[in-house]
């Protein structure tokens, strides 16, 4: 029966289950990303974020409770714009963290070979 | 003139006979391949080139001017374009003289090519006449015109700062090898031609040095080891050339011509760009000039180690140096050879493989399109996204529009979205082609004439990339000079100094330097920095590079600022919100850019 409406699908998050695999890499790839306080400075100025909603916070967040989809949503809409790394209070070089995670695929692997002569 | 040698042959001539042919060879196949490298349309364009008369005048000049006087690097360095000129020029008189020595006196040699090289060899009496009087005269000045530059060049080895060189390449292992052979090239010439000069006659050079030695030493029985190693010094120089820096020889040659065609970067490892990395000559000019240099972890991160890395097929170094650097195109400024730095990382930033690729799609622009085109004017103003963390730019050209009387709108009265250029600094051109498609159908909704533009990030995109036909792409610093010159933006001149900062995309990028600084002029007293124009050192801040870290860049900034302080001037001036936050992190005076310093002089009417 359709009531126009539906029950919103659980957003709980059990830690325990969370395949950590590609923030791991990416903690190993750019180590700074585990220095970020979440201040949200790189939300606030993003280009992308208001069409998008995209932020490196919610990304870096994302990643942590395993919410890839999310993530990947989110990294797809950035611009590379580069205002982040500008006013990021931890001088934390998310321009290059965005790339490197986009270089990660969900196993955890760097993705390599084909760009390759 | 008599010939000395019947048969005109001698063993110590295989050495040389075989350099000469293996450096030919491997030369000629290394041009058909690049040749072929190349897209069928830049082909075409080439050849096409090669029977345009005013190009072939274009690469003859060229061709000699660089190759052989290297004019450039004299009006850089005296002493460097001395030494460079004089090997280059008087080893080409040296072969050009003495093809004319057998031509005119022995032309039934001619088919020996070695026959020139080692000519004295061959013939007694070559001074009889007074053409091989003078012909032997100019051999000998040309003769001491290289070795000249011989001394020069090992004196450089020690002692780099006498040339006005901080730091030098450290040569490989391959490089000190014909380095060595080079170096011996021309005093076993002089050895050889002295210990023969009794025979063959000499000029001012050879025949007393032959005399000289002849008070105490045999001179005959000199003779031919010292041809012997004349000749396998020839030997050794010529088949090291192809894996050595001096490959750069053969290579600038046929890039002078591939680049007056109009020939660009395609692929990054293949034709124009692998031309491009063995044409140069690894003289580490670039080294000094790179803003990363003055932090010595980065000294081999500039473009002559990313050549130097390409031609080893080095992925792991040739990724890393690609991505660190800020693409600032200070070396290609002052690259003698004309080498592109950036463009050449660029290419190699594109082959990097993403799990994921960007997605712009969802991004609606109906809505911005509906606003620009509300209230049509004549000038569309894009203050781009660094303006949002400078919002007093945008402020200040608002305010300098509205006393002009100009009839403009801006495009991202909201926050717009961005122009593409540090996707395409990132390598991922595709994405930034979404952006631009969808930035166009913006600016065409608005029905302006003018696209005004402050961030010269977004204005060297907007001009270089976009298909904006019949649109006039200008940055602010150009059309505020304008204003002012056209009397429609009356401002006072005060008692203030200013340096002017060129950023590196609106300076080597655009070309843009003299109109900032006409403008700063109307309103008070303009100093220039140390290094400025097209050799404007990096604010530190550049979008360019990927990896190098925000600590990291504080050196290079500091670095830019002690440059531009080198007058004290009282403000910092510059014409981009991305170098003028980066400045001000660290300026211990104000950090300006141009509009927000002409509003405060604009005379209230």
């Amino acid at each position: 029966m359709d009531f126009g409406f539906s029950l919103a699908p659980s957003s709980a998050v059990n830690l325990d289950t969370v395949d950590l695999s590609r923030y791991n890499r990416l903690v190993r790839l750019e180590p700074d990303a585990r220095i970020c306080m979440a201040c949200g400075s790189c939300s606030a100025t993003c280009t992308a974020g208001p069409f998008s909603g995209m932020s490196v916070r919610k990304v870096l967040l994302g990643l942590q409770r395993g919410q890839d989809a999310q993530v990947n949503r989110m990294l797809s809409a950035c611009m590379l714009c580069g205002k982040c790394t500008m006013v990021c209070p931890r001088g934390i070089n998310t321009r290059n963290l965005i790339l490197n995670l986009c270089r990660i695929a969900a196993d955890g692997s760097v993705s390599k070979g084909e760009g390759r002569l | 003139m008599i010939e000395r040698i019947p048969g005109a042959f001698h063993p110590f001539v295989l050495p040389f006979v075989f350099g000469m042919l293996f450096v030919l060879t491997y030369c000629l196949v290394g041009m058909i391949r690049v040749f072929f490298e190349l897209p069928r349309e830049d082909r075409k364009r080439f050849l096409i080139s090669l029977v345009t008369p005013k190009t072939i005048w274009k690469n003859i000049k060229d061709i000699f001017l660089n190759c052989l006087i290297h004019v450039k690097l004299w009006k850089r360095n005296k002493v460097l374009g001395y030494m460079h000129s004089s090997i280059a020029f008087g080893w080409f008189m040296l072969i050009l003289l003495g093809h004319i020595e057998v031509m005119l006196f022995l032309p039934h040699r001619v088919r020996f090519f070695y026959y020139p090289i080692f000519f004295n060899f061959f013939v007694a009496e070559a001074d009889a006449t007074i053409q091989g009087k003078v012909l032997m005269f100019l051999m000998d000045i040309s003769l001491l015109f290289v070795l000249s530059g011989i001394l020069l060049a090992i004196y450089k080895r020690f002692r780099s700062r006498f040339f006005g060189m901080r730091r030098t390449t450290r040569p490989s292992f391959l490089d000190r090898i014909a380095m060595y052979a080079l170096w011996a090239i021309f005093p076993l010439r002089l050895l050889a031609e002295t210990f023969t000069a009794h025979i063959s006659g000499g000029s001012f050079l050879t025949e007393p040095a032959g005399l000289l030695f002849h008070r105490f030493i045999s001179n005959d029985i000199h003779v031919l080891p010292t041809w012997w190693a004349y000749s396998i010094a020839l030997c050794i120089f010529m088949v090291l050339l192809p894996f050595t820096r001096y490959m750069h020889i053969p290579a600038e040659m046929l890039l002078i011509p591939m680049r007056n065609a109009g020939i660009k970067i395609r692929h990054p490892r293949k034709g124009f760009a692998k031309l491009e990395y063995y044409t140069c000559p690894n003289c580490g000019v670039c080294i000094d000039a790179c803003p990363m240099s003055v932090r010595k972890e980065n000294l081999k991160d500039c473009t002559v180690y990313l050549n130097r890395q390409l031609r080893r097929g080095n992925e792991r170094r040739i990724a890393q140096i690609s991505d660190k650097c800020l693409l600032c195109g200070k070396c290609s400024a002052v690259c003698q050879v004309g080498v592109q730095g950036p463009e050449l990382r660029l290419a190699q930033r594109e082959l990097r493989p993403y799990a994921l690729t960007p997605d712009y799609s969802a991004i609606d622009t109906a809505s911005m399109q509906a606003a620009v085109s509300a209230k049509p004017a004549k000038v569309l103003y894009f203050a781009g996204c660094m303006t949002a963390l400078t919002p007093g730019i945008r402020r200040a050209t608002e305010t300098l529009l509205k006393a002009a009387g100009i009839d403009y709108q801006l495009m991202d009265p909201e926050g717009g979205l961005c122009c593409g250029r540090p996707l395409m600094m990132a390598g991922r051109k595709e994405a930034a082609q979404a952006l631009i498609r969808k930035n166009v159908e913006i600016i065409r909704a608005s029905g302006c004439d003018t696209l005004l533009l402050s961030c010269p990030i977004c204005y060297r995109v907007f001009l270089e990339s976009y298909p904006l036909e019949g649109i006039r792409v200008v940055h602010h610093s150009v059309f505020l000079e304008e204003l002012m010159r056209e009397g429609r933006l009356p401002v006072e001149y005060t008692s203030g100094s200013y340096v002017f900062h060129d950023p590196c995309e609106l300076g080597r990028g655009c070309g843009i330097y003299e109109e900032p600084r006409a403008a700063l002029r109307r309103i008070g007293f303009l100093h220039e920095a140390e290094k400025h124009h097209a050799e404007s050192i990096c604010c530190g801040g550049s979008l360019g590079s990927l990896s190098l870290g925000f600590e990291k860049r504080k050196d290079i900034t500091m670095n830019a600022l002690h440059n531009l302080t080198a007058n004290d001037p009282e403000t910092i001036v510059t014409a981009c919100p991305l170098c003028r936050s980066t400045f001000a992190r660290y300026a211990d005076r104000p950090v300006e850019d141009l509009s927000e310093v002409l509003v405060n002089h604009l005379k209230s009417r």
